[in-house]
């Protein structure tokens, strides 16, 4: 084995966080884990290289393609690097009702880009969302998959794009 | 986490709140629980050392049926779980809510957490279990967080952990992320994301009550059946079900979205009329007519605006209005909608979260898709209703999970009362009502 030790790849401050994650299930049961795992570590490096996810197999003493596994089915995971934020709004029927397209419209438009695409800069990458059940609150951005923002009319996305430096 | 316009002045859910009475949007935390008469009823248990089964039992007098979907009786349900069986047993709450339309655990998390945390406890007193997780949406992070905060104050309190309030009882529960997949709020998909796996539904039987969480009898409930549970012990069964009518006991947490002025969460009587919710709603947002309305989330019948409004909103009047109550998320549409599109945005939700197990659903959620695509842009051909309706037909009751019926029976409601617009489509090439994006 020549990977890398997770120690190399995660600061210690993440792997002391998964070992909370992991204090949660029972002892033989640390796959459990896994995708609390994964999260910390893309918060971390900002997306998930096949690195980064061997280390998380590493430490959870999972094979490798059973993280890759996970990884690939859960949507919120990013294989591939994005911008250094990552916008996704949800466009689902109750939020289209609510101006959710309006919102995503406005998004495309004002930045230029489409969906799944980041800006030249490489300082946002908009994405398509499926329900986030928080459709009362619609239209609904996701702010790098952890802070949800409620209520996006035309007027609040051009003040969150002026303050998303 | 922006929160909603108070509709009312003081409770934010309406008048006819219990669940959520005197919840204002800034009284999550434990002192305010506690203020409001919180872990009482666990309390209540603890020193009257009232048995288990009377806990069930009291349960099954309530009538209260599962708020995820199915309207299982909750009571029968803690009653399959094997109390004397010698190994660990699970208790799972699913928070995993992501049927477009429904966001009330949501709110019950955000605003009312505690409430979650001693239904738990209590179910955990009433099944014997020692061990809970609670399964979170994972698009609502920072609600994660705040649950986390929560379990923490109720564990600092003594609510929550070993030898609960002195006595001998003990249940530790944890948060757990999903991360993205609308499948996990079934309830063998969550299991098996709980394991540390791609969700994907088991089959069954066997039923979790026999092998759950790692091959263990486990009971899973929704967070608002847990948070009815202290209620109902501090007040008693019949009286839940007093609030309610026969068979559909108690009050509901209604999501109202779309066409309405104030969309948002209201939990009202069952058997409340639904022009009342509606009405509680500020109506239909710029007076605009009521054409359809999706009584309990996405994957529910839809229903025109005549027999909705004829109906009460519980679980035996939606059946037979011809739909299903649901997880009680009522999606609003104005005769403005074009019902086409609106099954064209929902047929692309479920090809986009079949989780690619069972073939019906795998390669009929795309084909749904991709016909109404072509109906809804101008290229339908005159076949394709009935293809449509027998495509959905072929996938329903065809795969291991509901998701398979999820998606074919909007397309079966819709095309059941507009198939006028359908046919208009693909005659005209253009909708019957104006474009809209």
């Amino acid at each position: 084995m020549n990977a890398p030790l997770p120690n190399s790849v995660l600061s210690a401050e993440a792997l002391a966080r998964i070992d909370k994650a992991v204090a949660k299930y029972p002892p033989d049961r640390k796959d459990s884990a896994v995708m609390a795992a994964l999260t910390i570590a893309q918060a971390e490096k900002g997306w998930l290289s096949t690195e980064t996810m061997d280390a998380v197999a590493q430490v959870l003493g999972m094979p490798p393609v059973a993280v890759y596994e996970v990884a690939t089915f859960y949507t919120m995971y990013d294989l591939k690097p994005v911008g250094k934020y990552k916008l996704t709004v949800c466009t689902n029927l109750p939020c289209a009702l609510q101006g959710a397209t309006h919102a995503a419209e406005h998004l495309k438009k004002t930045l230029g880009i489409g969906f799944n695409e980041t800006t030249a800069d490489g300082r946002i990458t908009l994405k398509e969302g499926e329900c986030m059940g928080a459709c009362g609150d619609a239209p609904v951005l996701l702010q790098n998959n952890h802070k949800m923002l409620c209520a996006m009319s035309p007027e609040k996305i051009d003040q969150l794009l002026k303050e998303l430096k | 986490m922006g929160l909603p316009i108070p509709p009312f002045a003081g409770d934010i859910f309406g008048p006819d709140a219990v669940i959520m009475k005197g919840i204002t949007g800034a009284n999550w935390r434990l002192k305010d629980y506690e203020a409001r008469g919180g872990y009482s009823a666990l309390k209540k248990i603890l020193s009257e050392n009232i048995p288990p089964e009377n806990v069930v039992n009291e349960l099954k007098k309530s009538s209260l049926r599962g708020r995820g979907g199915a309207g299982f009786p909750t009571g029968l349900k803690w009653s399959f779980m094997p109390r004397q069986f010698p190994g660990q047993k699970y208790l799972v709450c699913n928070s995993d809510e992501g049927e477009p339309g429904t966001f009330k655990d949501r709110d019950i998390l955000r605003y009312n957490p505690h409430i979650l945390i001693e239904g738990m406890i209590i179910g955990g007193y009433a099944m014997g279990i020692t061990v809970g997780y609670n399964y979170i949406h994972g698009e609502i992070w920072e609600v994660y967080e705040r649950f986390e905060e929560a379990l923490e104050e109720a564990r600092a309190a003594g609510y929550l952990g070993d030898k609960i309030l002195g006595t001998d009882f003990s249940f530790q529960l944890h948060a757990h992320h999903g991360f993205g997949a609308y499948i996990c709020g079934e309830e063998t998909a969550l299991l098996e994301s709980l394991e540390g796996k791609k969700g994907q539904p088991r089959f069954k039987p066997p039923f979790p009550a026999s092998f759950g969480l790692y091959g263990k009898p486990t009971t899973i409930n929704n967070t608002e059946t847990f948070a009815a549970v202290p209620w109902i012990i501090n007040n008693g069964g019949d009286a839940f079900l007093a609030l309610g009518k026969p068979n559909n006991g108690g009050t509901k947490i209604f999501s109202i979205s779309g066409d309405v002025a104030r969309p948002g969460n209201y939990e009202i009587k069952l058997g409340t009329p639904f022009s009342k919710l509606l009405e509680m709603a500020g109506g239909m947002r710029d007076g605009v007519k009521l054409k359809a309305v999706i009584p309990g989330g996405s994957s529910m019948p839809v229903l025109p605006a005549e027999i909705m409004m004829a109906t009460d909103m519980d679980y035996d009047s939606i059946a037979k209005a011809g739909s299903m109550l649901g997880s009680g998320a009522v999606i609003v549409m104005n005769e403005t909608r074009c019902m086409v599109k609106s099954l064209l945005r929902l047929s692309y939700f479920y090809y986009e979260e079949s989780c690619g197990q069972c073939t019906p659903c795998r390669e009929g959620t795309g084909w749904l898709y991709r016909m109404v695509d072509r109906i809804e842009h101008g290229k339908g051909r005159p076949e394709d209703l009935d293809m449509l309706d027998n495509v959905a037909q072929n996938i329903q009751g065809r795969t291991i999970c509901a998701l398979g019926d999820a998606a074919a029976m909007p397309v079966r409601a819709f095309l059941k009362h507009y198939r006028d617009e359908f046919q208009y489509h693909i005659d005209h090439k253009k909708c019957v009502v104006a474009p809209y994006i």
